[in-house]
């Protein structure tokens, strides 16, 4: 046969255009699980060396690991797994990252076209399935939709405000061929446009309100960080013209740094007294990217009730959700940082508030994250210092698993820059920890890369511990061992009588055996004495390590706003004897 | 200390509920449809009346009309949750601009003979319903306008034999001579 007509370089296959379409977006690193229905792109990953893949042990941990690699660069973290099951398990990374605002492009193999609807070997209804769970989800029929939708798919999973996104491919998609294009406007639908600059007029109110405060107070979130560096700094800029105190949710940590001198502390459930209060108390609050959700608000009727308050969200859907606010601003929050930043140098001057920051510093000298000191047991809140301490002057990465740990890691350890807490925040997903540090560490090889896990929650994805030693990922997995899902535990002490259902770790493996079982390196530690020296060995180690702290058993977690409480009805940790929490517990209308 | 019943308890807003029906221009593409309904049932909010349809076949839009009730501030989420995704064009609150037109149809069957008969025959033609269908001891009527005057006249039929009612569920336009 002659072929006189020149080969297009542009006709290739769907798994080709798959390979093409993420070089050509720049990704450097996907996380993945082989399987049948994605075999062919498999094969041409296997032909190529510009896209690294990082093999995981289960689906679930490709998903965190790819939320802690975009969570710590900023960039798309990118998943490839196979049909039915492979699909069904990246449902809860997929969950977490649209709660979080997490960018996310997932690519599911699907069994060939004809068989859709089949139930064939390995199908289910990945779209379906994942709709709830996606900013937006895509079955490709067709090769030749094929780039439209793998562009598009990256551009709606980092603008506007990021999400995960799903894009479904059928094998027989994958090897036929077709015609690719590079990326280009008209891929994405008309009807999708993220507004990203605020509205003049909003931003000239929200700085005479601001410059007309008394007791003022920024309250900032995740969206700060996923706005970039340039937000941060923004953000720091803002808080020394206006001199107004900040706090931030447990997804804003770092945006602002901790050892700044306007720095409260977290707010929330377990946030500091002087957060709360300065919330419940202020007179103008500044809302920068963060939502209102019922951790931070308490009892939203009590929550702040003499404030004018000012929301700046990129997402309409989050103004007004929870709680009315005097002026919206939605665009993107480093953009209208910038924006209300040069209205106020020009036309305001820094406010008075001395007699504010000498009330916060009265609630400040309670001391609220205060705890009792012990010589023969570690205390958790005493091990996350030590951490703290130990790793300053690394170029530190911190992941959680959730828990008690994770607040004590909100709490205790200070983060100077954004992107450097990686946590899953709205879903709440125990075994997050593991797998982003996972990720975390391939976008960062020179790093310190510590996960703070408990041991309930590490144990939940575990198995990436085999992942780690495999690509020679020396994260550390911190285990605040005290034997119970103790927040659980807490909840149950304080609102179920003490009964202690099923909380308690009968059977904790030795995490110590199961380290090097896994060709990793195992310490274990439970003497206040030897921790530093633990620690320092921990750090000089360059393989993957399980580090159990052996801590307190029943130690809880204060300061706490019991849930359907106001913000200025904080039980503090010195105080929170049987008789201070039973009544604060009393009657106790608890969210959940 | 006593212990509340349920650790699952949420206060309730008592906020009065409020009816409005939207229009919601979408990309006519696979699964539209079951965004829109997940939307309404994963996040709780009513829908009273639902109707779909190509309305635009060269640009591939596709025209919802939902009725929906809910507090103010539930039926500004339920618009914003809507526009934010993807292949929505538009979502405009029909209720709240004050100048639209709402129908539907519906094809009432009864069966009788007699005086009922007589009587349907009559209340059919005071609410111009037209007779679509007929033997000797049934009719189907066909009626358009809006919801409550449909209801009223399926409440009438009732006690003359109502068989069962076939109803498109509402479609809105706006007045004058702007579109959306």
């Amino acid at each position: 046969m002659s072929d006189s007509k020149p080969h297009d370089p542009n006709q290739m296959t769907g798994a080709a255009m798959i390979v093409r379409a993420l070089a050509d977006h720049g990704v450097k690193h996907i996380f993945g699980y082989p399987g049948g229905a994605v075999l062919p792109i498999y094969d041409e990953i296997y032909q190529q060396s510009e896209v690294e893949h990082i093999l995981v042990r289960h689906e679930q941990g490709a998903g965190h690991a790819a939320e802690g690699y975009a969570r710590s660069t900023g960039l798309p973290g990118v998943v490839l797994v196979t049909s039915g099951p492979g699909a069904t398990n990246m449902v809860t990374p997929l969950a977490d990252a649209l709660m979080d605002s997490i960018p996310l492009v997932c690519i599911t193999g699907q069994v060939p076209t004809h068989l859709i609807g089949n139930d064939a070997f390995q199908e289910c209804d990945t779209v379906g399935i994942t709709r709830p769970c996606t900013k937006h989800n895509w079955l490709v029929r067709d090769v030749n939709d094929l780039a439209k939708v793998l562009h598009e798919a990256f551009y709606v999973a980092t603008t506007g405000r990021p999400g995960p996104v799903v894009v479904d491919v059928p094998k027989d998609v994958q090897f036929a061929t077709g015609t690719y294009h590079p990326p280009r406007k008209s891929d994405v639908h008309i009807s999708y446009s993220p507004r990203v600059k605020g509205d003049a007029n909003a931003i000239r109110k929200a700085v005479s309100m601001l410059a007309g405060a008394k007791k003022p107070i920024i309250y900032s979130g995740g969206g700060v960080i996923n706005s970039g560096l340039a937000a941060s700094k923004l953000l720091r800029e803002l808080v020394e013209v206006t001199g107004f105190p900040i706090t931030s949710t447990l997804m804003g940590l770092g945006a602002y740094p901790a050892s700044g001198p306007n720095w409260l502390g977290m707010l929330g459930m377990h946030g500091t007294y002087e957060a709360n209060m300065a919330m419940h108390d202020c007179d103008v609050m500044l809302c920068v990217g963060a939502r209102f959700d019922d951790r931070i608000t308490g009892r939203t009727d009590a929550f702040s009730p003499n404030s004018k308050k000012i929301h700046i969200d990129i997402d309409p859907s989050s103004i007004n959700k929870n709680i009315r606010v005097d002026i919206p601003i939605i665009g993107d929050c480093g953009n209208v940082l910038g924006d209300i930043l040069q209205v106020f140098k020009s036309e305001a001057k820094k406010p008075d508030t001395k007699d504010w920051w000498k009330t916060i510093a009265t609630w400040r000298a309670r001391n609220s994250l205060a705890y009792k000191t012990n010589n023969d047991v570690i205390l958790p809140q005493f091990a996350i210092q030590r951490l703290f301490e130990a790793t300053r002057g690394h170029d530190t990465y911190i992941t959680t698993e959730v828990g008690q740990h994770q607040m004590w890691a909100a709490q205790f350890f200070g983060f100077e820059e954004p992107h450097r807490w990686m946590t899953s925040g709205g879903l709440g997903t125990m075994g997050y920890g593991l797998p982003a540090a996972l990720g975390v560490q391939v976008a960062h090889p020179d790093s310190l890369v510590i996960d703070i896990g408990g041991d309930a929650s590490v144990q939940m994805t575990m198995q990436e511990m085999s992942a780690a030693v495999q690509h020679e990922l020396p994260i550390k997995i911190f285990i605040l061992n005290n034997q119970y899902m103790g927040m659980v535990r807490q909840w149950q002490q304080l609102l179920h009588g003490n009964r202690l259902s099923h909380s308690y770790s009968e059977a904790l493996p030795d995490f110590v055996k199961l380290a090097e079982a896994y060709g990793g390196v195992g310490f274990q530690c439970s003497k206040p004495g030897d921790l530093d020296g633990a620690l320092q060995e921990m750090i000089k180690v360059k393989k993957p390590v399980l580090f159990d702290c052996r801590v307190a058993a029943l130690e809880n977690c204060f300061p706490m706003i019991p849930s359907g409480k106001a913000h200025n009805e904080m039980l503090l940790p010195l105080e929170a004897n049987d008789e201070a929490t039973a009544a604060a517990f009393a009657g106790g209308k608890a969210l959940v | 200390m006593e212990q509340p019943a349920s650790a699952y308890f949420m206060e309730e807003r008592h906020d009065p509920n409020e009816t409005h029906t939207l229009t919601v221009l979408v990309a006519n593409e696979p699964g539209v449809l079951a965004r829109v309904i997940g939307l309404f049932s994963g996040r709780g909010y009513n829908i009273e009346s639902l109707t779909v349809s190509e309305t635009e076949s060269h640009k591939h839009v596709s025209r919802i009309t939902i009725v929906t009730t809910g507090t103010p501030m539930v039926i500004t989420q339920i618009k914003h949750q809507l526009d934010r995704m993807i292949p929505v064009h538009r979502v405009v609150d029909m209720t709240l601009t004050g100048r639209s037109i709402e129908r539907e149809l519906a094809m009432v069957k009864l069966r009788g003979t007699g005086e009922h008969r007589v009587e349907a025959l009559r209340l059919a033609e005071a609410f111009r319903a037209r007779v679509i269908d007929a033997t000797i001891e049934s009719f189907v009527f066909e009626i358009t306008g809006n919801t409550g005057k449909i209801n009223q006249f399926i409440d009438l039929m009732r006690p003359l034999g109502l068989v069962e009612v076939s109803r498109t569920g509402v479609a809105a336009i706006s007045r004058g001579p702007e579109g959306m």
